[in-house]
């Protein structure tokens, strides 16, 4: 999968839980969760399932805590798919 | 001195009514919300009727964000929500995100069992290894305090923010608590009330103790029947009351419409001595709650126009209007009017004594008395206790409405007693 197309459909994904458009419709390799979507930090979770869902994959414990931002979230998802 | 306590906002979802229009209209003209669940029937219960608010789809949309709708199964915060903001709204208060806290407001919202569908979702994931995937949403869900929590955070309450828990007496309970807060000054509006689920998670435990009507599977209109020689059992029902109280000063301040005023109240337990029981009041202290509820009012029981009674058709009922006899020294001729909701929306549960007390405040602000349904037959030991012409059968209006007693009374042998009266300057 190209990173443009692993971007697009972490958006899909992401999209419920934005609270900060601008940062939504901004969103590129270098966007924070937190602090650029405003996505509230219970919500971290929902995503991961979701992302899990998607993709198929299973994301443990360590990666759950370094997925905080699109570039961690992406390699996370990259190496995931290559194990399987 | 303490403060005068009113209401300036109501809010019902109920099964014969969701909305204050609706449910006016529903009461009004005697409409039963019981219809039959084939769900139940294919459970094997025994009662297969109940009640449930007609909630669609997009009506929750326009309550509830896609994000909090998302993994959202709660039917009791769903109608606790619904009739908490349209109460909020009717009092003339605004909603705004981007607000500070409302110091001044707070809730007392109660329920008797949170979310049990959301809990079973939760087991089946636990149980089969699956305990990440309950994400973020079981825990704010299954609170007990879950519907004042989302309350909160939708209106921006600053005040106290909590669910109380006392099984039928919930709502009752939550509205005097309410009334306290305001009374001693420690808040200026307080958004009070109560939310029951519904299905067969909740109700099956009733159903196992024989106390829910199995009779009237085929016509569950006629099923409810408080006060009547055929009552077999309640019928179980759901949704959700709430009403905003409001320091008179401040209602007057804002200049908003007053329903009613709350006179005062009482709240206390039987010990489950005597007569008292899990399961059964202790008829002394009812009748102790009824008279300290018109103390505390500081009026005379000859002042009370009409009885919005617990009465949920189950054969305690007698036992309660000679409780309210006794406890008024009134009988015959000379008792109160009486009826029960309960006829058309089933046994609301946690619910029950707030969408009950909206009712009464509709009946007050309107100057009628919704009918008793279902009573055509009354029971022979409440007839040799009142004039039977005291339950209404169908509609009565009537403009010297002044005071209105409504009462709850719930297992664990607890019980609530709350006196309206319209507000006369």
């Amino acid at each position: 999968m190209t990173n443009e197309a692993l971007i697009e459909k972490l958006k899909e994904i992401v999209k419920p839980y934005v609270k900060n458009e601008e940062g939504f419709n901004n969103l590129n390799e270098n966007t924070d969760f937190l602090s650029d979507l405003k996505i509230n930090s219970a919500n971290l979770v929902d995503v991961i399932l979701d992302i899990e869902t998607e993709f198929d994959i299973l994301i443990d414990n360590d990666s759950m805590e370094k997925m905080l931002n699109v570039k961690a979230a992406m390699e996370i998802i990259n190496t995931k798919l290559a194990e399987k | 001195m303490n403060n005068r306590v009113v209401i300036t906002g109501l809010g019902v979802v109920a099964p014969n009514g969701v909305g204050v229009p609706a449910f006016t209209n529903a009461i009004k003209n005697g409409v039963s919300g019981i219809r039959f669940y084939q769900q139940l029937k294919d459970l094997n219960f025994s009662c297969c009727i109940g009640g449930i608010p007609p909630v669609s789809e997009e009506l929750k949309k326009q309550y509830f964000s896609p994000l909090q709708l998302k993994n959202f199964n709660s039917p009791g915060i769903l109608y606790g929500c619904i009739a908490g903001i349209d109460a909020w709204k009717d009092a003339g208060l605004s909603i705004d995100e981007n607000s500070d806290a409302d110091w001044d407001s707070g809730t007392v919202f109660g329920t008797g069992s949170s979310s049990v569908e959301k809990l079973r979702e939760s087991f089946y994931k636990i149980d089969a290894g699956q305990v990440k995937a309950l994400g973020s949403t079981a825990v704010v869900q299954t609170m007990v305090s879950g519907v004042s929590a989302y309350l909160g955070g939708m209106l921006g309450l600053g005040n106290l923010v909590t669910s109380n828990s006392s099984a039928c007496c919930t709502g009752t309970e939550a509205i005097l608590m309410g009334f306290e807060r305001i009374q001693a000054g420690k808040a200026k509006r307080m958004l009070v009330g109560g939310c029951s689920d519904d299905g067969p998670y909740i109700w099956g435990g009733f159903d196992a103790m024989k106390v829910m009507s199995y009779k009237h599977n085929d016509d569950p209109e006629k099923a409810s029947r408080p006060m009547s020689a055929t009552a077999s059992g309640f019928v179980p029902g759901s949704g959700a009351g709430a009403l905003l109280l409001e320091s008179l000063e401040s209602a007057v301040e804002r200049g908003v419409k007053i329903y009613g005023e709350v006179l005062g109240g009482a709240i206390n337990a039987g010990g489950q001595r005597g007569s008292g029981s899990m399961t059964a009041p202790n008829n002394e202290a009812v009748q102790r709650c009824i008279k300290d509820a018109i103390d505390n009012a500081g009026i005379h029981p000859d002042e009370i126009d009409l009885i919005n009674g617990h009465l949920t058709a189950t054969i305690k009922d007698a036992a309660e209007i000679n409780n309210w006899a006794a406890a008024l020294n009134r009988k015959g001729d000379n008792f109160p009017y009486i009826h029960s909701l309960k006829a058309m929306t089933g046994h609301c549960l946690g619910a029950a004594g707030a969408i009950e007390s909206v009712a009464a405040i509709l009946s007050m602000d309107g100057n009628f008395i919704f009918p008793s349904i279902n009573c055509e037959d009354i029971h022979p030991d409440i007839a040799a206790i009142i004039n039977p012409e005291k339950i209404p059968q169908t509609v009565l209006e009537i403009n010297k409405l002044q005071v209105i007693a409504k009462a709850s009374f719930g297992f664990g042998d607890v019980n609530a007693c709350i006196i309206f009266k319209k507000y006369n300057g």
